[in-house]
């Protein structure tokens, strides 16, 4: 099953309010998957500090020491490091020095945290209600292509800056994945959505732009998904040609919201009057702020 | 007259809410508030109430209803109105898909669009969208009379039996064995008849019928291919 949410915030004056939002939403959605959870925050002062380097690492056993220039932020099993130093960087030392550590997600203003356990759970652990920022996503897993392990959360941040989170399942991700790895890519677990999140990557490194990104994984992978392509600046839907993996689009003047059910957007200030409507199957819904 | 109960789904749990709708010998009407995209809101109803909901709903709602008449004032979820018997069920607002999935009787009305999979091995209830309905709607439809007063989305009718299929704009595509039909006068007299019960006054003559060629109806060894 899984489920996905996603908030782009229009309006500053919501910015503090995020994370209790995104809480809920998120909390909303735990009946869609109940075994693990994943959020990223665009733009919190504390998880990302404005103008730094950003990389968030998960299954570490130690709390990572890489010298007096990078910062460190404890969040649950999480550790969100920042530098004066581009957030590429930063990850190769964070890699050199920890091979074994998960990278959750790197780049400016960009805070991911994963997770095994309820996703109502893990959001009071996280803190997530106090978090600030322009835009969230998060996701509810219920898994069934790859174990339940922090590796196999979404969402899934392999470009800097990009998240991208899945409903549903991929058919031929093994073949892709065996493609991709040809060309040099290296992959952090077995997950199908893994393989979504590095085409998309590829695709975004090529120079092409998220929409036609995402025309392009719907022209090459077979299977059912409903995704949520995040940047610092933008996010997108896109559902496969079958649409059966369900999502809603909501958005007013102040803010543009999705999920895999009305329900999780329930809460949202103005939702009474917000435009709600479901996408259309292999059509690529984009917002820029 | 009969009285009104009144319920709050924000301080009132769902399942105490649908009990109070199959009590037996229930009548009267009800109003069910701030739904907040629950699921199953008034399934399962089998007596002459009114329901009325005011707010979007999830999955299910008014599911497998006999006899009552629901009226949903927002949007609702998957599979609004799925395995109807009887009775009305009208939403106001956009169904998700497979509204009015299976359903043997009664009169659904969407006023707004209903997405993929309208109508979906219906069996006998009548479907009135007063906007568009997506992909693969009325697919494998046995019996019951679909009316869409917008377009329909592609493969419409696929693999369908013998329900009919009233559309006024345009069809993206037939899916297989869906053909277009004569408008004949009876055709005329049931859709204006399907139209008022639902509320609307259009001339029938801007509307197509489509209903099944019959070819795949049976397996014949020859169209094999064709499935």
């Amino acid at each position: 099953m899984c489920g996905i949410v996603g908030l782009h915030l229009r309006t500053p004056e919501l910015y503090p309010q995020l994370g209790e939002l995104l809480s809920e939403m998120l909390g909303e959605m735990s009946d869609r998957g109940a075994d693990s959870a994943g959020i990223a925050v665009y733009g919190d002062p504390v998880w990302s500090p404005p103008g730094r380097g950003c990389v968030s690492v998960t299954d570490l056993d130690t709390v990572p020491d890489l010298g007096p220039d990078v910062d460190v932020v404890t969040v649950d099993k999480s550790f969100l490091l920042s530098a004066d130093l581009p957030s590429e960087q930063l990850l190769d030392r964070v890699r050199a020095a920890y091979p074994e550590a998960l990278i959750a997600g790197f780049g400016a203003d960009l805070a991911v945290l994963k997770g095994v356990g309820h996703p109502r759970t893990l959001t009071e652990r996280w803190g997530l209600s106090t978090a600030q920022g322009w835009q969230g996503v998060g996701h509810t897993r219920m898994a069934t292509e790859s174990a339940v392990t922090p590796s196999g959360c979404h969402p899934y941040t392999v470009g800097p800056q990009q998240c991208l989170v899945h409903n549903g399942s991929f058919a031929n991700h093994a073949t892709i994945r065996r493609d991709l790895r040809r060309e040099g890519v290296v992959f952090d677990s077995e997950n199908d959505t893994e393989v979504g999140a590095r085409f998309v990557a590829a695709q975004l490194a090529a120079g092409r732009d998220v929409e036609t990104a995402l025309k392009e994984l719907c022209a090459t992978f077979d299977g059912f998904y409903t995704l949520l392509v995040s940047n610092h600046d933008s996010f997108a839907v896109v559902r496969d040609a079958i649409a059966c993996k369900p999502a809603v689009i909501a958005e007013t003047a102040d803010w543009v919201a999705m999920a895999s059910e009305y329900r999780a957007l329930s809460g949202l200030p103005g939702v009474e009057s917000a435009k709600i409507w479901e996408p259309e199957p292999e059509v690529v819904y984009a917002w820029t702020r | 007259m009969d009285a009104i109960t009144q319920f709050d789904l924000a301080t009132t749990g769902l399942r105490e809410v649908n009990a109070a709708l199959h009590k037996a010998g229930v009548t009267g009407s009800f109003v069910i508030d701030k739904p907040a995209g629950a699921h199953n809101v008034a399934v399962g109803v089998n007596a002459p109430v009114q329901v009325t909901v005011n707010g979007h709903v999830g999955y299910y709602a008014a599911g497998m209803n006999q006899l009552a008449e629901i009226t949903i004032n927002g949007n609702a979820g998957t599979g609004v109105g799925e395995n109807m018997m009887s009775g009305v069920v009208r939403v106001t607002g956009n169904a998700s898909q497979s509204a009015g999935a299976t359903a043997h009787g009664g009169l659904l009305i969407i006023e707004g669009d209903a997405a993929a999979r309208c109508g979906i091995s219906m069996k006998g209830v009548d479907i009135v969208v007063g906007g568009s309905i997506g992909h693969m709607s009325a697919f494998m439809a046995q019996a019951g009379r679909l009316v869409v007063r917008g377009d329909a989305g592609e493969a419409l009718g696929d693999s369908i039996y013998e329900a009919r299929l009233y559309v006024r704009g345009a069809v993206s595509s037939l899916g297989a064995d869906c053909i277009k039909k004569d408008m004949r006068p009876e055709h005329h007299a049931e859709l204006a008849e399907l139209l008022s019960a639902a509320g609307y006054s259009d001339d029938t003559a801007e509307y197509s019928r489509y209903g099944s060629a019959r070819n795949l109806y049976h397996f014949h060894v020859d169209n094999a291919g064709s499935y």
